[in-house]
């Protein structure tokens, strides 16, 4: 009993370090959503302040709507996402099913080479990729991004997807295997729904890099038609760097879908995190 | 089909006494076509994009090319990149640039994650998921948001943050740091580790609740609790998830690029204080202003950083972890 007033000062103190560390982390995004919805006048005279009745405006949305093509751009970061997504999951899962399930000649030296990309960054080819891409005619076009994201995420997604294939039973497979299902469908109907849990982790994990990315979109693809929203936003500040109301709704409207998609999966996300470190 | 089914079971379990007999069985199987169709997509795209491309740039950097004529120079790329003085003086500074850009995680952005860390496992603490998903959200952003995000903060034009010094007394403190060749660097070193920092938090939390409680307990009755505890029990035990942060950061930061080319432009001002590797890899490929780009010397910049990293991530793979202490538990 004597220890509880100790023990509350040192609750208080956790609590205030990771309040602030919270500040910290969150009071810039704010701070820019905020303003965003403000005139010009207010948004430089009282920056801290939520907008009110007579500094409320839209003013830099009718910009960005106007000017940028930002419906597009957003089309083409969803495309892109969700077209790499799917075929990290399908080839991703396959391999890691082929890799756990079979034993044969090269497994452990598959099992090595396709580690390799997790170590190495893709980024360093680039200059290859860029060449072959503008051989093949793929510049300029989304499947170029899609298939260096699939290339990107591969690795970790065979890694991650063996751990989890090595738990499903393999009473479950034989059992399916003596009823005369071919390997296919033993994969496709009994192995890839257990291992679902999984596959969403993998898909959050290879989502985030994909639609941040820069990099690629700026040299593969830096066409008007095909920019993503990441690269979209940076061209567009660039263009309007004085027009603080611009900047600001430019800002939001690309922060805006990945707060929403974090909100709806951070449990999920911050369980795979954790689950996959433990081991 | 019965066959077939035979056939399977049979290879199972052949499979199960394989161990046994891997000598003692010649019997051959027929060859399992189900194997390479599972197999050869990823196979296929992720040797085509990466393995055959990271190759391909290695071999593009013996090459060089003079009015259209590919000829072949050896290692004479890599002659120019530390022989000559304008090359090899952007070269130096790139690499001392980098460096200090990954000492400045290791120093800030790790030591931050383990107390962070370390406070969220405290026990029976309220609002722990509410903390976690706070922390975490700075990396969700693309560094094109975080990079413009924190350069309007900065800016002097708008006063945010001297607005917000002064409020804790500190307005003296600020200065243009963007602009300043003394401290962009830093403080753009910062903004990443403010980006990053629930990256190492989240692992070496996750490692830290997976210490068993017997172990803590053990502990308690000897007496170690507190700050001892955490100390002397909870970090040798999750060193190895501080290994592992630590490499993942010297990858990120030796392949960084979008943060300094979104605050800074490529040409990594002021006066190329800010430029690092990738930066001075897209220049040198890309060219910029009058001079022209070369893919030659770009994959010879690219040649140069795959072996730094391969370098590093081979001695963190075979000394460190191998001399890293692990517990079964």
């Amino acid at each position: 009993m004597k220890q509880a007033p100790i023990l509350r000062t040192r609750r208080i103190a956790v609590h205030t370090i990771l309040g602030a560390q919270t500040l910290i982390a969150i009071l810039p995004v704010i701070l820019i959503i905020m303003n965003s919805f403000k005139d010009r006048k207010a948004i430089f005279s009282q920056p801290m302040m939520p907008p009110g009745p007579d500094s409320f405006s839209l003013i830099g949305y009718e910009t960005v709507l106007k000017q940028g093509d930002f419906l597009n751009y957003f089309f083409n970061s969803f495309a892109v996402t969700a077209g790499s997504i799917f075929f990290i999951l399908l080839f991703g899962a396959m391999a890691a099913f082929a890799l756990t399930e079979y034993r044969f000649r090269g497994n452990v030296f598959l099992g090595l080479f396709l580690a390799l990309g997790v170590m190495v960054p893709i980024r360093l080819g680039t200059v290859a990729i860029l060449e072959m891409m503008a051989r093949s005619g793929l510049v300029n076009t989304l499947t170029a991004l899609i298939l260096v994201y699939t290339a990107q995420g591969l690795p970790l997604a065979v890694f991650v997807l063996s751990e989890f294939m090595r738990t499903v039973s393999d009473d479950l497979k034989n059992a399916g295997r003596i009823d005369g299902l071919s390997e296919y469908v033993v994969f496709f109907r009994l192995v890839l729904p257990l291992v679902r849990p999984a596959m969403a982790t993998v898909a959050i994990f290879s989502m985030i890099p994909i639609w941040n990315d820069l990099w690629f979109p700026l040299i593969l693809a830096p066409a008007e038609a095909t920019k993503t929203i990441t690269l979209g936003t940076q061209v567009f500040i660039g263009q309007f760097v004085t027009n603080w109301n611009a900047v600001l709704a430019a800002l939001t409207l690309s922060i805006t879908p990945v707060l929403i998609l974090y909100v709806l999966f951070s449990r999920q996300l911050i369980r795979g995190i954790t689950a996959g470190a433990v081991k | 089909m019965a066959r077939s089914s035979l056939d399977k079971m049979m290879s199972v379990t052949l499979q199960h006494s394989q161990s046994v007999t891997d000598l003692a069985a010649p019997i051959r199987r027929p060859w399992r076509w189900h194997i390479v169709v599972f197999l050869a997509p990823a196979l296929i795209v992720y040797s085509a994009l990466m393995i055959i491309p990271i190759f391909e740039t290695l071999r593009l950097s013996l090459f060089t090319s003079k009015e259209q004529v590919v000829s072949f120079v050896g290692f004479g790329n890599f002659e120019t990149l530390f022989g000559d003085e304008r090359w090899s003086k952007s070269f130096w500074n790139a690499l001392w640039n980098n460096t200090y850009f990954f000492l400045i995680h290791m120093l800030v952005q790790n030591p931050i994650g383990i107390c962070l860390a370390a406070l969220l496992s405290v026990p029976r603490l309220r609002g722990r998921s509410f903390y976690r998903t706070a922390f975490f959200m700075p990396t969700m952003l693309s560094f094109v948001i975080v990079g413009f995000v924190w350069k309007l903060i900065l800016s002097p034009l708008w006063g945010v943050a001297p607005s917000i010094l002064a409020a804790i007394g500190l307005k003296w403190l600020f200065g243009p740091w963007l602009g300043q060749e003394a401290t962009a660097l830093t403080a753009l070193s910062l903004i990443s580790v403010w980006q990053y920092v629930g990256v190492p938090m989240m692992l070496i939390y996750a490692a830290l609740l997976s210490i068993p409680d017997e172990v803590i307990e053990a502990a308690e009755c000897d007496g170690v609790v507190g700050f001892a505890q955490f100390w002397k029990i909870k970090l040798p035990l999750v060193l190895p998830a501080i290994g592992l942060v630590s490499i993942l950061t010297f990858v990120g930061n030796f392949n960084a690029f979008d943060l300094i080319y979104v605050s800074q432009g490529a040409l990594a001002g002021p006066n190329f204080s800010t430029d690092i590797l990738g930066t001075f890899l897209y220049r040198t490929f890309f060219g910029y202003q009058l001079q022209l780009g070369d893919p030659h010397m770009g994959a010879t910049i690219a040649t140069v950083m795959f072996f730094i990293i391969l370098a590093v991530v081979a001695f963190y793979l075979l000394v460190i972890q191998r001399r890293m202490r692990r517990y079964q538990f």
